[in-house]
């Protein structure tokens, strides 16, 4: 089977802004595939290309064998979407924004009538199936969008940053929720800055600026990540944060909880060695490792190593 | 039929937030009632408890018998008297007396003889519409019971700082196209670009809806709240103002049905070129101006420059307010107004057009 999307060298300015810039996409069918980015690294911007909001400045990509730019409402009769702010309508109630979006979606009475109850079971949303949409709590707004965007059984479904304002536990149910739509043959395009997140998805492309910094499964990215990483555990980390600054290989440090991430070349000779001594100069108990990368060390690797390296050109 | 479907379900989903905006749904109703009763009494012609002066030089009890009579009708309140036409002028010019009553000394010789006014009323003609009131009072039959019957015209009107006459604007009938103009204009401005503003018009671009589902469904409700409005002003008119309808009903309401659907359009092309609700209600009131003005509603369209007149012909209200003129007051039919009707046939069509090219199932 052809991929669900396609993309080859997908590009979007903004006057002297370059929001997406020039991306190839291979995204399989029923899977969840992740872009992971910060804000401004073009993300919304490319979903929007995808389902037509947005016409490409160059580039072409292809949404269920339709061109985006030609076939705009080929795609759309296939696909749902769910924006980044909530846009169904407040002043309805959950039921009659439904039975609306059911009907824009041109279902018939009946199937109207079958597919409104079936969301409302499937996403709990009955016990304030009458109540107004702008009441609702963060996690049932969400619930709701993705109930209308399911409506028609969309082949695609694409979601821009859906869990932005929920709570972790609601956040919990939607992936359940997502893993259900992949099983019944859904593919699922979903735009996240949070790590976790990522984490769920099939397989992920972290954005950056604009381009595709890394590209593959999590597992495959933590594995090939072009970084050594070292995890060091101290009293005072500060202090060790300070020391590890001043040692020339160490591209970047981030913080995990009590645990800071040095970030080093592959190449570097026993890395771990070097920085237990420079610890131990200093006169710093500290424990120093060498451990598998998580994909926030990826993500720094691909994001900030890049940036780090554009500037010293 | 799916085409329908769709374009209702929009238009219904509209009517439904409507009857929820309470505030909106108020203004229905409340716009065309309080602007009939502003404009109604504001440019009312019968005009009470005016202020005068009364120069009387023949001092007799006849003199002072009519005067009374004068001040039993109400439309005069309070009178003073004074000694000198020009202590009248100087009332009248302070603005102090809105009418002048002059009694000639030779009142008695004047009643019999006939030929010759017996009283000569002096009115500020830079008040509007006290003309008619001088007219009013003039038709008086209390004038005539002092044995005056031979005289055509036993008063003598004048009109001071005002001697070109100003024609006599029947108000209310023209009232309608004013009101529908104002709330339906201002409705649907905010149509697209509120739910713009909102976020709805993201999620609802990428469905297979049309634009053209999309413009008419939100036009729907609007006509039916425009041809409730139409009705609430007939009404009042009527009811209130006793101005009765001389031609068909019918007709008048297919006409109104046009002009509401042309000033629809208008609001939803406004609402596709600006950005924010606050920039849509901005335009809105810039395409009133020109309406309130140049329509023939304030000012005599005859004596408008010709630039005016060119601009007055673009606007749908100086045709519709032609149309209304002629059914309600003339009795006229909707086949002696086919010009006007193809005129905001033409408009509606341009607006509508405009609105669909402008708008576009995209983003940038």
């Amino acid at each position: 089977m052809t991929a669900a999307i396609s993309a080859r060298g997908l590009a979007r300015h903004f006057g002297p802004v370059v929001a997406v810039a020039g991306i190839d996409l291979d995204i399989p069918r029923a899977s969840i595939y992740g872009f992971l980015g910060p804000n401004g690294s073009g993300k919304s911007t490319t979903l929007r290309m995808l389902c037509g909001l947005l016409r490409p400045t160059r580039g072409s990509a292809t949404v269920l064998g339709h061109d985006v730019s030609r076939q705009a409402e080929a795609v759309r009769r296939k696909l749902g979407y769910m924006t980044q702010r909530f846009s169904l309508w407040d002043d309805l109630s959950v039921t009659e924004n439904l039975d609306f979006m059911a009907r824009i979606q041109g279902l018939d009475r009946a199937g109207r009538r079958a597919h409104v109850a079936d969301r409302i079971d499937r996403y709990q949303l009955g016990a304030f199936a009458g109540r107004r949409a702008g009441t609702l709590s963060g996690g049932e707004r969400q619930r709701l969008a993705l109930a209308a965007a399911t409506l028609h059984d969309p082949e695609l479904l694409l979601l821009d940053e859906p869990t932005s304002a929920v709570d972790p536990q609601s956040r919990r149910d939607f992936w359940e929720s997502l893993f259900a739509l992949v099983g019944r043959g859904t593919t699922i395009l979903v735009s996240t800055h949070y790590m976790d997140e990522a984490e769920r998805c099939h397989r992920l492309a972290i954005l950056d600026c604009g381009r595709i910094a890394a590209e593959g499964t999590p597992k495959d990215l933590a594995r090939d990540i072009p970084a050594t990483v070292i995890e060091v555990e101290s009293d005072d980390l500060a202090r060790a944060r300070a020391l590890l600054a001043e040692i020339g290989e160490v591209q970047s440090i981030a913080q995990l909880g009590t645990r800071l991430h040095a970030l080093l070349p592959r190449e570097a000779v026993e890395p771990e060695r070097r920085l237990r001594e420079a610890m131990v100069a200093a006169g710093l108990a500290a424990s120093v490792e060498r451990v598998g990368a998580t994909l926030e060390d990826v993500f720094v690797a691909a994001t900030r190593l890049r940036r780090d390296v554009q500037a010293a050109a | 039929m799916t085409w329908l479907a769709r374009m209702l379900a929009i238009a219904g989903k509209e009517a439904r937030q409507l009857r929820r905006d309470r505030i909106t749904f108020g203004l229905i109703v409340g716009v065309p009632v309080m602007q009939i009763l502003l404009f109604g009494y504001a440019i009312n012609f019968d005009v009470r408890g005016l202020s005068a002066v009364v120069l009387d030089q023949s001092r007799t009890t006849l003199a002072r018998q009519l005067v009374a009579d004068l001040r039993a009708t109400q439309v005069l309140g309070t009178v003073q008297q004074v000694d000198s036409e020009s202590d009248l002028r100087r009332a009248m010019q302070e603005g102090r007396a809105s009418l002048g009553i002059v009694i000639a000394p030779d009142l008695e010789r004047r009643l019999f003889d006939g030929r010759r006014p017996v009283l000569q009323i002096l009115v500020d003609g830079s008040k509007p519409s006290l003309e008619n009131v001088a007219e009013g009072l003039a038709s008086m039959p209390l004038l005539r019971r002092a044995g005056a019957g031979t005289a055509a015209r036993p008063v003598e009107i004048r009109i001071e700082y005002n001697p070109a006459r100003r024609t006599a604007v029947q108000i209310v009938p023209a009232l309608i196209g004013m009101i529908l103009t104002m709330t339906m204009v201002v409705f649907t401005s905010g149509a697209v670009v509120r739910e713009r503003e909102r976020g709805n018009l993201e999620l609802l671009i990428t469905t297979p809806m049309t634009r053209g589902q999309l413009m008419f469904g939100k036009l729907l409700p609007y006509v039916a709240i425009g041809l409730v409005q139409t009705t609430l002003i007939l009404l009042l008119a009527w009811g209130w103002f006793g101005v009765p309808v001389s031609g068909s009903l019918v007709q008048l309401y297919l006409g109104a049905l046009l002009f509401i659907a042309a000033s629809l359009a208008l609001g939803l092309f406004i609402s596709t070129l600006a950005r924010t609700q606050f920039q849509a209600m901005q335009m809105a009131f810039v395409s009133l101006l020109p309406s309130i003005l140049l329509s023939g509603f304030m000012f005599p369209f005859d004596g408008m420059p010709r630039v005016a007149q060119a601009i007055a012909q673009v606007l749908p209200l100086t045709h519709f307010n032609e149309i209304v003129r002629g059914i309600v007051l003339r009795g006229a039919e909707l086949a002696d107004l086919r010009p006007q009707l193809a005129k905001l046939a033409l408009f509606l069509l341009v607006m509508m057009s405009a609105a669909l090219l402008r708008f576009h199932k995209r983003l940038d």
